[in-house]
């Protein structure tokens, strides 16, 4: 059978530009270049590139190597500075404003989760966790209680005390997130975060990504193995800095009636 | 062939009519492949004639009951021992098309690989999304366990059929018949090649000519594969 016959006809979607939550973008890229080096030698990382993400939404970033991907999420999370355009977190172009509040920014609007986990070796699973708010100046005690829920709600409990050597890549990457999404912070960006992770094991990291977003934050997942992007609601195609094609949201919701409505 | 086996396997376990078959084939498949009643009875009719199930009486309701005789269980016993076939593949219209697409006059193919992974992920999207709502609570029943591994198959194919897609573009690119991204000329010598200009590939760029390479000799064609070739990675042991 080909491989179109066994996928139900879908539905009345896709609906290019309507978003099923209408607030404000927790992350607006607007014309956003990077260009490295000058002359004969310079390359355009990132050209251009427009993408609002919504509370709720996971948008998967997808290219080859060199299409700039990871230059997009350095600069979305402020760790580069684009070369022109605007990066604006929950309302602040973070391009334009000085260290010190960009500093703050990173703290309390964005988390990043890397590929091999980031979590600081010498302190527990809800330590780390607390460590960002303890930072921006929460007070240890609260920040542990919000640790405690943050672990809590994705049922991780029972890794509170644990050191990242006494966890699994899963394990670790789970609290990764946590720590991302901890406190009031609901822009999320994870850069290949599967990556050293075994496919099972990767299928549940994102599953818990999907459902964080789910529960109202936004993420940008850059990955390229399809069946982890294939959780987000959009894909993004980058190519040459530039964004070539991207997947509109389309309800599997649809899926099911057809069948419904079949029987 | 699969209605004429799945048929019989449902009538294993009892007598059946028609429309009852339809409705648990499909349940357990998910409906991915849904049935009209004219095909059940046109399968059950067949299967009649080859000794494989007989009719009979009518049920409370009134409607004529299906059983599978002993010539249906040897059947079905032996389609379950017996792996599908694969000594002769199914006709895949993408590679058929793709194919095709290698050299043609005034196709890019590089927009036909694009077109294709974007329906691709797409469905890819669904069958993930349907996936997780049948995991949410875990699956009991026979028919949600069945139909759960269905959805898995499908996206075990579509993530077959995206990566080769990306293998498509990434070997194309590494035999010189697609022009190299422009990340991956920064780090190939600066002079091997032209730099690419500014506009981006999939419009401005003319359909490939079919000339192959400059052959081996050609060095800059491998160091900016292996850059590509990130995107290739063998599949994660599982």
């Amino acid at each position: 059978m080909s491989y179109t016959t066994p996928r139900p006809a879908p539905g009345p979607h896709p609906r290019p530009g309507e978003h099923p939550d209408t607030s404000a973008p927790v992350l607006r890229l607007v014309g956003l270049t990077r260009v490295h080096g000058t002359g004969a030698t310079e390359v355009n990382a990132l050209q251009g590139v427009n993408l609002d993400v919504f509370p709720g939404e996971l948008v998967a970033v997808m290219g080859p190597s060199g299409s700039g991907k990871s230059t997009l999420l350095s600069l979305a999370g402020g760790l580069d500075m684009p070369t022109s355009g605007q990066v604006i977190v929950e309302g602040t172009d973070i391009t334009a404003v000085n260290r010190k509040v960009l500093a703050a920014m990173r703290r309390r609007a964005i988390g990043y989760v890397f590929q091999d986990y980031n979590l600081v070796p010498a302190l527990t699973a809800v330590e780390n966790i607390a460590l960002p708010r303890e930072l921006d100046g929460v007070s240890a005690r609260k920040a542990r209680v919000e640790a405690k829920a943050a672990l809590a709600e994705m049922r991780l409990e029972e890794l509170a005390d644990r050191f990242p050597d006494e966890m699994s890549g899963g394990q670790q990457q789970r609290v990764a997130i946590a720590r991302a999404l901890v406190g009031d912070r609901r822009l999320v960006l994870a850069d290949e975060p599967t990556g050293a992770l075994d496919s099972e094991t990767g299928e549940s990291v994102l599953a818990l990504l999907r459902s964080r977003c789910d529960g109202g934050a936004a993420g940008i997942l850059v990955t390229h193995e399809p069946r982890f992007a294939a959780w987000a609601d959009r894909v993004v195609f980058l190519r040459d800095g530039t964004v070539v094609d991207q997947t509109v949201r389309s309800g599997a919701e649809s899926l099911l009636s057809n069948q419904v409505a079949d029987r | 062939m699969s209605i004429r086996h799945g048929l019989l396997a449902l009538l294993e376990e009892g007598p059946r009519y028609g429309s009852q078959l339809r409705s648990e084939f499909e349940s357990r498949t998910g409906a991915t492949w849904p049935l009209n009643v004219g095909q059940v009875y046109t399968t059950l009719s067949r299967l009649e004639r080859d000794g494989m199930v007989a009719q009979e009486g009518p049920d409370g309701a009134g409607h004529p009951l299906y059983a599978i005789t002993d010539g249906g269980r040897d059947e079905l016993a032996s389609w379950f021992r017996t792996p599908v076939d694969r000594a002769n593949p199914p006709r895949d219209e993408l590679a058929i098309k793709l194919a095709m697409a290698v050299g043609a006059p005034g196709v890019d193919i590089r927009e036909v690989i694009q077109a294709q992974r974007h329906h691709t992920l797409q469905a890819m999207q669904d069958y993930t999304r349907l996936k997780a709502r049948a995991l949410e609570p875990p699956p009991e029943s026979r028919d949600e366990v069945a139909w759960l591994l269905v959805l898995e198959q499908l996206i075990f194919q579509t993530e077959a059929e995206a990566r080769w897609l990306d293998h498509c573009e990434a070997r194309l690119v590494r035999l010189s018949l697609l022009p190299k991204a422009q990340g991956d000329d920064r780090r190939a010598t600066p002079t091997a090649t032209p730099a690419p200009t500014a506009t981006p590939a999939p419009t401005a760029t003319p359909a490939p000519t079919a000339k192959p390479a400059s052959t081996a000799a050609h060095a800059p064609a491998d160091a900016p594969a292996a850059a590509v070739h990130a995107a290739d990675k063998p599949p994660s042991a599982s």
